[in-house]
């Protein structure tokens, strides 16, 4: 492991890495690691809804099927939404880096607004679906794909509220070093809610409507 | 006031200017949206083999995971990087142990399981 040596100012940062021992790492190393960790639990998480789902994706009880159910378009535009949400979160990374708040606010507006229409569209979904008859106690296959598709909404839309909060605090505190580091965990979280949905529109989407 | 630091952060840029970064965003945006207009394609067409399309479905799905990764996680193979790596290693075992290894029992059970045409939809609403 290469060793680099880094100019930090700030002072919390060094008591908290005297006061845990020894531990020369400093504590954005830490911080987003341990983010890290929790989001690769978080996929895990999915994981066993994703194993749900494909266990029970042909159990329809005699019910609507995926395949009659899906709109792929919407599915594309939804897809397009979060990816380019992912763009611009990557951009407001950058603009972080380089202390730009206006550039900042433009793109968490961007990443926000993405995030929205995509969180609405799938809510549209969700509710035509429960309209003709398809709502999750309709058959094993309709609760393993809200249970799959709303968990993944439902982190969308903490996502939305952290992003806003974040804002705030830029607003308040302007880049300190436990906003960055704070913003930098919300890019990891935004992002692999995009890996999420990869393998949400492969599996539940694009499979599903062919079986 | 100088502290050591070793590591990566996993989602930092790292010591790269904001050009290249930006550069490296534009790449993989640009290769996310080729593969998953390819995966809406192969969904779609009729000119590959229907069985085979699931599987061409998991690859593009595995590549485009790569592809987010490397160019918006920033997760790299350099020395700085093993923590993270070895963490993402361990988290892509447990998923396939967990998604493998459910799909292979519950279709073991369905096979050794299975009850007639009429009492199959019945057995599955379970």
């Amino acid at each position: 492991m290469t060793i680099t040596v880094a100019h930090d100012g700030h002072v919390q940062d060094h008591t908290a890495a005297t006061a845990t021992g020894v531990s020369p790492v400093s504590k954005r190393i830490v911080v987003t690691y341990g983010f890290w960790i929790f989001l690769l639990s978080d996929i895990v998480m999915f994981s066993a809804l994703f194993a749900a789902y494909a266990t029970l994706s042909r159990a329809t009880a005699g019910g609507p099927s995926g395949a009659q159910l899906f709109d792929q378009v919407g599915v594309a535009i939804e897809t397009a939404c979060l990816l380019a949400s992912s763009f611009t979160c990557g951009l407001m990374s950058l603009a972080i880096d380089s202390r730009r708040f206006g550039a900042t606010y433009l793109y968490a507006l961007l990443t926000f607004a993405l995030g929205g229409a995509f969180l609405a569209l799938e809510l549209r979904e969700f509710a035509h679906m429960i309209a003709i008859g398809a709502a999750p106690q309709r058959s094993a296959f309709l609760s393993a794909f809200f249970a799959l598709v709303g968990c993944h909404g439902l982190h969308v839309a903490v996502g939305l509220i952290w992003l806003l909060v974040m804002m705030v605090q830029v607003k308040i505190r302007r880049f300190s070093a436990a906003v960055e580091r704070r913003l930098l965990c919300f890019a990891l979280f935004w992002h692999a809610l995009d890996i999420v949905w990869v393998w949400l529109f492969t599996v539940v989407y694009l499979i599903g409507a062919n079986q | 006031m100088t502290i050591m630091q070793y590591g990566h952060a996993p989602g930092d840029a790292g010591e790269v200017s904001t050009r290249s970064t930006l550069i490296i965003y534009m790449t993989g945006l640009f290769l996310a949206v080729v593969l998953t207009a390819t995966s809406f394609w192969v969904a779609n067409t009729s000119i590959i083999w229907s069985t085979g399309v699931p599987l061409g479905l998991s690859v593009l799905a595995i590549a485009q995971m790569g592809i987010h990764l490397v160019f918006f996680l920033h997760i790299t193979t350099g020395p700085d990087d093993t923590n993270n790596v070895l963490a993402l290693a361990f988290g892509v075992l447990i998923v396939i142990l967990v998604v493998a290894g459910s799909l292979w029992i519950m279709t073991d059970l369905n096979e050794n399981m299975a009850l007639p045409a009429e009492l199959m939809d019945l057995h599955m609403q379970h």
